[in-house]
């Protein structure tokens, strides 16, 4: 009993002394794997890179693996299943004209899916906790759709910011507003997944700094936080994919339906 | 005031935010189960619409714990 006391005493101590000994924002830090440069541009293989490259893999492993079978196994239902969900979603927000983007669509949701999915897994990275990353997909979707919109609709697209129905006094106000909330788009997108993951992220090594702080006798409280914690972060991450996916679709809608 | 205090103030009212966070997501679930309890029968067809309204509120209150981890973190 002593010795226990002893080590969380000890632990207490290395934590006070250290001040930023869990540091909870060290688990983001990208570090270069391979020095990779042309002319001044820093091309480096990071370990997000290489974690991007893992989860190309695995979802590439679980979807494609395996011969298909009229009886599928346990890997080729959860591709099915996978594909049947984003199928009926997109089925629910786009309708049948929206088909041809349903791999720009599964693609997506799979990438952040996985992302966010891997990141849980304890000395894992997950690139979606930076917002570089994800305002890149989310740039994407936003040029993407808007691309579709002019080249399905020509400046008659443009309609989309006069809302119909309006009194004219109120139209210029209101146009503005569309316009503003059109291009915050890829902002909300992009911060709303960065944020979600990097604050649960955060929240996790914070509540494992009072599991080792508060030592063998205090410690289990926080530990059981963390269980709880960590089932809520996975749901998270299965939603956060999910709500993507389904703004994706939302987006992808004014443009190909105008409304 | 030493600028240290004044960021440490600054990013504990920045996490007033998760506030607001946490009054939609009660209120989206409250109705939610009102709703279902009322009418069992369309509850499940509104799971989706559920979850999207809590990854829409949680995200909100997320956004001021953003500008208090960037308080915190990077200034």
């Amino acid at each position: 009993m002593s010795s226990t006391e002893h080590n969380a005493a000890a632990a207490g101590a290395a934590q006070g002394e250290g001040g930023m000994a869990i540091d909870p924002m060290h688990q983001f830090e990208i570090k270069r794997l391979m020095d990779w440069k042309i002319g001044g541009l820093d091309i480096s293989f990071t370990n997000a890179s290489l974690w991007m490259v893992i989860i190309v893999c695995v979802v590439s492993l679980v979807l494609l693996a395996g011969s298909t079978k009229m009886v599928p196994g346990r890997l080729q239902s959860l591709g099915e299943l996978a594909y049947e969900f984003v199928s009926n979603m997109m089925r629910d927000i786009l309708g049948d004209s929206g088909r041809a983007f349903f791999p720009l669509v599964f693609t997506l949701f799979m990438f952040v899916l996985a992302a966010n999915m891997l990141g849980m897994l304890p000395y894992s990275f997950t690139v979606t906790s930076h917002i570089i990353v994800t305002f890149g997909l989310a740039a994407f979707v936003f040029i993407g759709a808007t691309v579709v919109g002019f080249a399905k609709h020509g400046t008659h697209y443009l309609k989309l910011f006069v809302p119909s129905g309006v009194p004219s006094i109120l139209l210029p106000l209101l146009v503005v507003i569309e316009v503003i909330s059109y291009f915050t788009r890829p902002i909300s997108l992009s911060v709303r997944l960065f944020a979600n993951m990097m604050a649960g992220h955060t929240m996790l090594k914070v509540f494992a700094g009072f599991v080792v702080g508060m030592g063998f006798l205090g410690g289990w409280l926080p530990l059981a936080m963390m269980v709880a914690l960590t089932g809520l972060e996975i749901l998270v991450a299965f939603l956060q994919a999910y709500v993507f996916a389904v703004l994706t679709c939302i987006y992808l809608n004014d443009a190909i339906n105008m409304h | 005031m030493e600028a240290e205090a004044a960021k440490l103030i600054g990013a504990g009212l920045a996490a007033i935010a998760l506030a607001g966070a946490g009054v939609g997501i009660g209120h989206i679930f409250g109705n939610y189960l009102a709703g279902a309890l009322r009418n069992p029968a369309a509850a499940q067809s509104q799971f989706p619409n559920l979850l999207l309204g809590f990854a829409l509120a949680e995200a909100t209150g997320l956004f001021g714990l953003v500008v208090a981890l960037i308080i915190l973190f990077v200034f």
